[in-house]
């Protein structure tokens, strides 16, 4: 069975090889986007032995748990790695009509894909030192597409995303040090054992502290967000908005598995922790958007925000909230990233991505303005799209446990990110643009916009099917919601422990 | 020597910490060198290989005899280095290139991502 769990990881390095020989020639864009398309099929192949069988484990090479490396898929991995090839593959389209020959020339797509790599390894790894190494690949390939093409901005950007990703990375690293030095082993499944039989809680709640902060700035979460407003707006389109749905998301996942499979020892001090910590991002987020007037500054001060819904899930640890955490994470990715791609369309209309420099969209391009408002309204929760469920079902976790300071926290982070969204839509779609010429989509060539539109289109349509039909998805997140609380089958499938 | 160790990797990121408060660019790599070094020893350590305790089987014997140390950390602590020179290759390199476009290295002046400041007021 194993291959199910490989392929998705090794697609997008294949991919990658061959994109990078080819990157001098117009083949290379579309080696990535067929090897995109690949992914997912690969991971829908995974979902559906996930959806047969529940959790399935591989052993590395044949090294038994927990002394190999070990792939398992949970629910929650699933639905990660089929999300992570669908955005991949929104993005490949998207990059068709955004990237210049001379960025496609230092070997975009190869990075990219080796991006998706990282990031889809990171799901289904079931080792902490495996975690760290896709982490790094996931980075490294991350600081490249960052200041890949080159500017004052896009470098300025990458020195303060390399060394605040790398001191939170160090944290990480050394916590699994003290984790092995304490327990002796790193597999996730054993870990959860382990840890629990160690004579030293107190050392315990310090590494998961140390945990807590090193996923806590991949998260970007209050008060260890700030790398992420100082870089996301500065790289291509394509970049920011593979960024945006997808690097963040990791670390939210990692604070979801080891917070719910290792660290389960001291809940009412950890996680109170948290909670509080994602009130605060979710509240900072969102006042942060307020202040600013750039689209894609606007946009990643929303990521912030958002990021504090699903860790808030995690915090309130009932199934109903986790529930609603994994439901959140998988409508999230598929939102931010097509906020980041309607930025780059208006962007290329209208010229700019300053709100006081642009407008007048409204009325030259009402297909985009349409498929602005779908996620928009997403993000800020309006029924019936798909934001709307997974805040409701957030709010109501928040209100079966009489948490009247968080529900009201959550609606009013809500409220404010109409605020925000309004604002963009009255300065870039609806007021005349101040510097009196109609931004027609005539200033984008026809291939440009082709290809961007697709992928637009493709997501809000996705947006609009969760939103219209829930009902799947909601069950979906709750099955992964109870396997992350009664990890029993995670820990036998990996463990080779008969029932 | 537990002693000794743990002070060296105190000493080592006390000084890493100084030298990443400094808002010189480089200052701040090697600082990171340094605590980078610093949690690898930490891994090195957690191994618990000691002087009575070789992570070795002795020459003709097929399992270890007495004490042994876990030798997993040393391999842990491999990969850790390389995937660290790798991104200091890479730090180093972006460093450079920031310097040769911006002419700075301090980071508190680099403010080319930043919304440009009002200086009407």
């Amino acid at each position: 069975m194993s291959w199910v769990l490989v392929l998705p990881i090794a697609v997008p390095f294949a991919t990658a090889v061959v994109a990078y020989l080819a990157r001098n020639a117009p083949a290379g864009r579309w080696i990535s986007l067929a090897g995109s398309a690949l992914s997912l099929v690969v991971s829908a192949m995974l979902m559906v032995a996930v959806l047969n069988e529940g959790v399935i484990a591989a052993q590395m090479s044949n090294w038994q748990a927990p002394f190999g490396i070990t792939l398992v898929a949970d629910y929650l991995s699933a639905v990660m790695v089929v999300i992570t090839a669908i955005t991949g593959l929104a993005t490949a389209i998207y990059a068709l009509g955004e990237i210049p020959e001379d960025t496609e020339k230092l070997g975009f797509y190869a990075l990219f894909q080796v991006l998706i790599a990282g990031v889809t390894g990171a799901f289904l790894t079931g080792d902490l030192f495996n975690l760290y190494v896709w982490f790094e690949v996931m980075l490294i390939a991350s600081f490249s597409l960052l200041v890949i093409g080159g500017g004052k901005e896009r470098l300025d950007a990458g020195i303060k995303y390399v060394a605040l990703n790398l001191v939170s990375t160090l944290v990480f690293l050394s916590g699994i040090g003290l984790l092995y030095g304490v327990t002796g082993t790193l597999n996730m499944a054993d870990l959860r054992g382990a840890v629990a039989e160690a004579d030293n809680q107190g050392l315990i709640t310090v590494i998961a502290m140390m945990f807590m902060v090193g996923f806590g700035v991949k998260a970007a979460v209050f008060p260890l967000f700030f790398w992420l407003p100082a870089s996301y707006h500065t790289p291509y389109f394509a970049v920011s908005a593979i960024f945006a749905g997808l690097l963040t998301k990791v670390g939210v996942y990692a604070l979801m598995r080891m917070f719910t499979l290792v660290f389960v020892g001291d809940v009412g001090f950890t996680h109170e922790i948290l909670l509080w910590v994602s009130l605060l991002t979710m509240f900072t987020g969102v006042i942060g958007a307020a202040a600013q007037m750039d689209f894609r500054k606007i946009l990643s001060f929303h990521i912030i925000s958002q990021i504090g819904y699903m860790t808030l899930g995690l915090a309130l640890y009932t199934p109903l909230a986790l529930m609603g955490g994994v439901f959140y994470l998988v409508h999230h990715i598929i939102v931010k990233a097509n906020l980041f791609f309607v930025a780059g369309l208006a962007k290329q209309y209208a010229g700019g991505t300053d709100l006081n420099r642009i407008g007048g969209l409204y009325k030259s391009a009402p297909l985009l303005a349409a498929l602005f408002i779908i996620p928009a309204f997403s993000l800020a929760g309006f029924p019936p799209l798909s934001g709307f469920w997974a805040k409701y079902l957030i709010v109501k976790a928040a209100l079966e446990l009489n948490y009247w300071f968080v529900t009201f926290v959550s609606l009013l982070v809500g409220l404010l990110t109409i605020y925000s969204m309004t604002k963009i839509w009255g300065y870039a779609f609806w007021k005349p643009h101040p510097e009196g010429y109609d931004p027609t989509p005539d200033r984008a060539p026809a291939r440009v916009t082709r290809a961007m539109i697709v992928p637009i289109a493709g997501l809000a349509a996705m947006t609009i099917v969760i939103g219209f039909f829930p009902e799947p998805f909601v069950q979906f997140a709750e099955t992964a919601a109870n396997q992350l609380l009664n990890p029993t089958d995670y820990v036998e499938t990996v463990l080779g422990v008969q029932p | 020597m537990e002693t000794l160790t743990a002070l060296t990797i105190g000493a080592m990121t006390a000084a890493a910490v100084y030298l990443m408060l400094a808002r010189n660019f480089m200052r701040f790599l090697f600082g990171l060198v340094l605590l980078s070094n610093a949690v690898n020893l930490t891994i090195f350590v957690s191994g618990r290989m000691t002087k009575g305790a070789p992570a070795l089987v002795p020459y003709g014997a097929d399992a270890p005899i007495g004490d042994v140390g876990n030798a997993l950390p040393q391999a842990l602590v491999l990969t850790a280095i390389v995937i660290g020179f790798g991104l200091l290759a890479f730090a180093l390199a972006l460093a450079f290139e920031a310097y040769r476009r911006m002419n700075m290295v301090d980071t508190d002046e680099m403010r080319f991502a930043e919304p440009k400041e009002d200086t009407s007021k």
